[in-house]
């Protein structure tokens, strides 16, 4: 989407690169298709029809605007900074992730594919896939790792109820990278009537473009909600970084806003000292795979080494390119929270304030919770409460001992 | 003149078409490699494809997915797959070895550095798959001033300015993907290929081998018709892995396809 607010902000540049970061790493099979969809998407991004068509189901059919709601439990509790949140979850589908979907589905619309296929993790870009393939009636296949498979059985009853076919995805890791992988398998063999929704702003290039735009409706709303509720900028935003979609949406519209610190969480997991995580910003080095140059987990002969995270959807070995460019040009900060900490937020959240995060979310809430602390009582975070927490309602009930 | 220039050359020259191998690294233990390479070679291989495992071959099907994991499972590195090529040139000096990979190993082990190691080795080209031209920069300077090859993909879907570009930047040979989806896929249509290929043979004067969809003699000889050669890959690496368990069989197995292939393609 233009954005009018950040028109100094141009990158990526014409081959998709975020300085070093980005570009588009991909098997020649897939060169055609990734062509085929910039050439689509810059001429529909200044189409003022589909802009119409995308604001108004945004309106209509997401319910946006999403409420910026100032946490005032939280904020005493915790003592310091006033703590907002930022309430994707009361998007239809219960994430942000709808955003993208809503998007990428008009995308394929318009290039008339009546097929459209998805990685997931968490299961949430799969169920937000799922569902604008049935309101648009396109047929849509879900890949899935096993083992997300199993630890978010709720979304996959959720996606088959919604007519989608979802596929396990039991190579390597059996998660999210093996997903993605899968799925553009697929699309690379089905290329001619099928649409890829890729869930992340990750990819290669035009992905982390055009999902960004679809996401930055969320910045772009904070500030205006903002300046409405405080009169001024929020002091910082904080967002949790798996492929880094909630966050860029959410950092893109503040990148020339100096004075807005701009962190983002990563998923700690048993603690980035252990090896055992999801962090590679925090813990990672630079390298290629899933068709981008990107911070990564690999090992020292350049394997894409297994993640661990209590939370399906930040258990990814790589991260959105503009992620890893902000890092390097000091922009964003990037932090990691770990799982127990984020089963802390988790609970406080849902105790204090009526409203249950995803355990994704949760890691934000987390960060934010540590920032206020040493913050003074005029100053603002806003926290991107990404999702609702009622898909991880058994992954929590299992770690307290409750068979459901 | 290198390796793979004098073995198409030397092809033309007799009127013949090349066989290329495809195998990974490693599969179904590292000791078995070298014995295989050698093998294929007596069966009448003219190129070698050598697959460097990655964790995640996502250009690739199942087949070649799960001979990467056999492979890391042994822990093979481009390290050791480099050094299975040296070990290889004590015996063979002529039969050209391509490496066929991903970008992060290399990456990780910096262009300069694996350029010299390859070329030390006695590797002659290398195939990134996810590295496209447009991206090679780097690798490409590193590897010319090496004297290597870089070998690129071509597909059914490359726009024709596209397939321009990557004729001009290739060396060694072109690597036509037959079909439309991942190594292993269905069977190909061999007049599709060779209305291609006669189109192709308009911006490039290098040798074009076909790869994707070749499962037997009869479709190994159908696309040497039309091609320069033709690549097998799946079809070997399904013999490995029914051999897995049993890796000293696996020289013989598989040379016997390639045989087979190999009188097919003569005939």
């Amino acid at each position: 989407m233009p954005t009018t607010d950040n028109t100094q902000v141009q990158l990526p540049d014409e081959n998709g690169h975020f300085g070093q970061f980005g570009g588009r790493f991909v098997s020649e099979t897939l060169m055609g298709a990734l062509e085929e969809l910039e050439e689509v998407y810059r001429k529909l991004s200044n189409d003022p029809d589909f802009q119409e068509e995308f604001d108004k189901d945004l309106a209509h059919y997401v319910g946006r605007p999403s409420p910026l709601y100032f946490a005032e439990r939280l904020t005493d509790k915790v003592g310091g900074a006033k703590i907002y949140l930022k309430r994707e979850d009361l998007n239809h589908t219960g994430a942000h992730k709808v955003n993208n979907t809503i998007g990428q589905a008009l995308l394929a619309k318009f290039m008339g594919k009546p097929r459209v296929i998805a990685e997931t993790g968490a299961g949430q870009h799969g169920v937000a896939s799922a569902t604008v393939a049935a309101r648009l009636g396109l047929e849509c296949k879900v890949y899935m790792g096993e083992e997300d498979v199993r630890r978010q059985a709720l979304n996959v009853y959720r996606m088959k109820l919604l007519g989608a076919e979802v596929i396990p995805v039991t190579s390597g890791t059996k998660t999210l990278k093996d997903a993605m992988n899968e799925a553009m398998r697929d699309w690379v063999t089905n290329v001619d009537n099928t649409f890829y929704i890729i869930g992340t702003a990750a990819g290669p290039h035009p992905y982390p473009m055009l999902v960004r735009d679809f996401q930055c409706v969320i910045g772009r709303e904070t500030k205006q909600q903002c300046m409405n509720q405080i009169g001024r900028l929020p002091d910082a935003v904080v967002a949790c970084v798996g492929g880094g979609s909630n966050a860029i949406g959410m950092f893109h519209p503040f990148i020339e806003d100096e004075s807005v610190r701009m962190i983002g969480v990563e998923a700690g997991g048993h603690g980035v000292e252990t090896g055992e995580h999801a962090a590679p910003l925090s813990d990672g080095r630079p390298g290629v795979l899933h068709g981008m140059r990107t911070y990564l987990m690999e090992d020292d002969n350049g394997q894409i080494i297994g993640t661990h995270s209590v939370s399906a959807g930040l258990d990814y070995p790589g991260v959105g390119p503009e992620h890893s460019y902000l890092k390097d040009i000091n922009r964003a900060e990037y932090v990691a929270i770990n799982d127990d900490e984020a089963l802390e937020a988790f609970r406080t959240l849902t105790q204090v304030e009526g409203i249950m995060p995803a355990l994704e979310s949760a890691h934000a809430v987390a960060y934010a919770m540590k920032m206020a602390k040493e913050m003074s009582p005029d100053q603002v975070i806003v926290v991107n409460l990404s999702g609702r927490g009622d898909k991880d309602i058994l992954t929590v009930a299992e770690l307290d001992g409750i068979e459901m | 003149m290198s390796r793979i220039e004098a073995c198409f050359t030397a092809m033309k020259a007799e009127g013949r078409k090349a066989i290329v191998p495809y195998v990974t690294g490693g599969d179904s233990n590292p000791r078995v490699t070298v014995p295989l390479m050698h093998a294929l070679v007596e069966a009448g291989a003219d190129v070698i494809e050598l697959g460097v495992p990655f964790s995640d071959p996502m250009a690739d099907g199942p087949v070649i997915q799960l001979a990467c994991e056999r492979a890391l499972e042994h822990g093979t590195s481009l390290t050791d797959v480099l050094a299975m090529v040296a070990e290889f040139r004590e015996q063979d000096q002529t039969t050209p070895v391509v490496l066929m990979g991903y970008l992060n190993p290399i990456e990780v082990m910096g262009y300069e550095a694996f350029a010299k190691n390859a070329k030390a080795s006695g590797v002659d080209g290398v195939l990134v798959v996810d590295m496209p031209p447009i991206e090679s920069a780097g690798l490409m300077a590193a590897m010319k001033a090496e004297s290597l090859d870089i070998i690129f993909l071509i597909a059914p879907t490359t726009s024709p300015a596209r397939r321009k570009a990557i004729c001009e930047q290739g060396s060694g040979y072109l690597y036509y993907v037959s079909v439309k989806g991942v190594t292993g896929s269905k069977a190909l249509n061999v007049d599709e290929v060779g209305a291609y290929i006669s189109d192709m043979r308009q911006d490039t004067d290098l040798p074009i081998c076909v790869g994707f969809g070749i499962r037997d003699g009869q479709s190994a000889a159908a696309v040497s018709k039309v091609s320069d050669g033709a690549i097998v890959g799946s079809v070997l690496v399904n013999q490995i892995a029914e051999l897995a368990n049993t890796p000293e069989k696996i020289p013989a197995a598989v040379a016997g396809i390639v045989k087979e292939m190999r009188q097919a393609i003569d005939a």
